[in-house]
């Protein structure tokens, strides 16, 4: 009877496993600019991932008859181009259906190569300490003051200018960040008690990192990515906008900004539409992070509550005095 | 001090070194320096004379040593484009570059701090959330983009400002405009998220029950305190400045710095100039970074030197 007693004691209440994601869902319900940046993170992706059925025309396809349309709404434009057409022809929202494909994928393929160099130098040089690790953290030191974007034009000048010569380069340049974060999570993590147990019992170094290291770094790294992915995107539309990023024709948003320039004074739809679709992608993305970041760490949690609780508070006693 | 001083000047030696590597392994081992500057029409003869003249056809390593030799007497070779010495090229755009970082940051550092302990004094409160939502929006805002609009707007449609170039004083204020709203918002989001912090602590409280006024306490104690943050976070929107988003802002509005002269020594395969650029910005970037540390050790003696 005891031993039973002792054993319910020890099994967790049910509703804290059933209803963990529906608790998050409604914690971030409560938050509503970061529903809304989800959401729109949602419908960027759908966008990109079916451009082919979801885009009107073909974003290449020129119309001489077409040219210059303005959106709907104007006196000029047409149902047929919602947000009007460029100096070729070609439907604005069409190509930027397609440009968030080339942006997500950039910003995907980068972020993806980046994080797993980043977090492999952090393992490494967090797990082994010592002589390793002040070489590979100096490393990360002189890295991280080469002049950024310069640097990059002076490759992409060398290697000539190409989706993949941007990703590899943008990747190069970005995986200092990652190896900072986890090298730092690492040796703090060292010297828990936990993992030292697991070193002591016998575990191999694998074992160690992966089961007991490894799940500490999940969260910090997940919220680090989505903040760079945003950061990949506006270094790559600023790379495409001065010509050395995504060439034509294939298509990316600071592409069709830069060639959209020579018409600002009679067609501002074609600067307009795609700059809007970068800061709308960027935006969200950053509230979204924001929510998670303060979600998934405990003592931001904590000020988040005390902030509330604060301004409850407050409002309650003006409701008084009035 | 002294000491710490030396090991920081060591580290940016190692910084520029790092750079010269790069730049020598990019454009002598993985990309072809005589294909890249020479035009398409020239002869097999013309192009084995300038690899001599280069010194390509020398092993790696007498490649190398004489690649940092030049480097370190600032000999970066003529500028194909402008047809003189690359480092004149460099030293007479560098000021307009300076200047229109002055104005940029410097505006930003000058709104940034107001904005942010008045949006901190009342989180939640109407200038908090007018100020936090410009913010995002200025972190949202790729420059290029911002800057067209600006262009359209201020010079096109109100006909307040000249829409590019360098001249009167007017030329400044968009360019300086555009390349000063993300560092703002940056600025801006720390001021208050430190201020929040540091208005919590005790002996913000200890100091208000002894009846001292609040404009009191900031200047005597909070923004001192965030003055370190501070410092260490505009100097490095200062490096992102100088190494990136003077290049995007210049080009839109054809201000003739180093950013500019950059994208214009690419589109002409100019090889030597752009090395010189990239390397007079990166010995600029380590004394920015030597000097901040130094600064920073002044504000607060507590900091540790390491």
């Amino acid at each position: 009877m005891a031993a039973s007693d002792f054993t319910a004691s020890l099994t967790p209440p049910i509703p804290a496993t059933t209803s963990a994601p529906r608790s998050a869902i409604s914690e971030l319900l409560h938050d509503k600019a970061a529903a809304i940046g989800l959401a729109f993170i949602l419908l960027i992706v759908f966008l990109a991932l079916f451009a082919p059925l979801v885009a009107p025309y073909d974003p290449a396809a020129q119309s001489i008859m077409a040219r210059l349309k303005p959106p709907v709404w104007m006196a000029r434009g047409t149902w047929e181009h919602l947000l009007g057409t460029d100096n070729l022809g070609r439907d604005v929202l069409s190509r930027i259906i397609w440009g968030a494909r080339a942006t997500l994928t950039i910003g995907a393929v980068t972020c993806l190569l980046a994080a797993t160099l980043g977090t492999v130098v952090g393992l490494w040089a967090g797990f082994i300490g010592g002589r390793t690790d002040s070489v590979l953290m100096r490393l990360v030191d002189i890295q991280v003051s080469f002049p950024g974007i310069l640097l990059i034009l002076l490759v992409v000048a060398v290697l000539g200018p190409g989706v993949w010569t941007l990703v590899a380069v943008l990747s190069v340049t970005n995986w200092m960040v990652y190896a900072r974060l986890v090298r730092g999570i690492v040796s703090s993590t060292r010297q828990t008690p936990y993992v030292e147990a697991a070193e002591v019992i016998g575990c191999r170094p694998a074992r160690v990192i992966f089961r007991h290291i490894l799940p500490n770094i999940v969260s910090p790294l997940l919220t680090l990515a989505i903040l760079e992915f945003t950061n990949i995107v506006l270094a790559e539309a600023a790379v495409s906008f001065l010509g050395f990023g995504v060439q034509p024709p294939a298509t990316s948003w600071g592409l069709d900004v830069a060639s959209g320039r020579d018409y600002l004074f009679i067609a501002w739809w074609l600067v307009t539409f795609p700059g809007l679709a970068i800061v709308v992608t960027v935006l969200s993305i950053n509230l979204f992070a924001n929510w998670l970041r303060v979600t998934t760490d405990p003592e931001e949690r904590e000020k988040r509550f005390a902030r509330a609780e604060t301004a409850k508070r407050r409002r309650a006693r003006r409701r008084v005095g009035a | 001090m002294l000491e710490f001083i030396v090991r920081r000047l060591f580290q940016g030696i190692l910084v520029v070194f790092g750079v010269t590597a790069t730049v020598f392994v990019v454009t002598r081992l993985v990309g072809d320096p005589v294909a890249l500057m020479l035009p398409l029409s020239a002869t097999e003869a013309q192009r084995a004379a300038f690899a001599q003249q280069i010194g390509l056809d020398q092993p790696i390593v007498t490649q190398f040593l004489r690649f940092v030799g030049d480097i370190a007497t600032l000999d970066f070779g003529n500028s194909l484009w402008q047809r003189r010495p690359a480092i004149e090229v460099v030293f007479e755009r560098l000021p307009n570059t300076l200047l229109l970082i002055a104005a940029g940051l410097g505006a930003a550092v000058m709104l940034s701090i107001p904005l942010g302990a008045v949006s901190a004094l009342r989180p939640g409160g109407l200038v908090d959330r007018l100020t936090m939502s410009v913010g995002l929006l200025g972190l949202a805002m790729p420059q290029f983009w911002l800057g067209l609009v600006a262009i359209v707007i201020f010079a096109v449609t109100l006909k307040w400002l000249p829409t590019s170039g360098m001249g009167t004083a007017a030329h400044l204020v968009l360019p300086a405009l555009t390349l000063s709203l993300t560092p703002l918002a940056r600025f801006t989001m720390m001021v208050r998220a430190s201020m929040i912090d540091e208005l919590n602590k005790p002996y913000v409280k200890t100091a208000r029950a002894k009846g001292l006024g609040l404009t009191r306490i900031l200047r005597v104690h909070t923004l001192r305190n965030i003055l370190v943050p501070f410092l260490s976070i505009s100097g490095w929107e200062l490096i992102s400045t100088l190494s990136g988003y003077t290049v995007v802002v210049e080009t839109v509005f054809a201000w003739p710095g180093l950013g500019l002269t950059a994208v214009q020594a690419i589109q002409r395969g100019d090889l030597f100039l752009m090395q010189a650029i990239v390397f007079v910005i990166a010995f600029l970037i380590v004394l920015i970074g030597i000097v901040l540390d130094i600064l920073s050790k002044a504000v607060d003696p507590r900091m540790e030197l390491n």
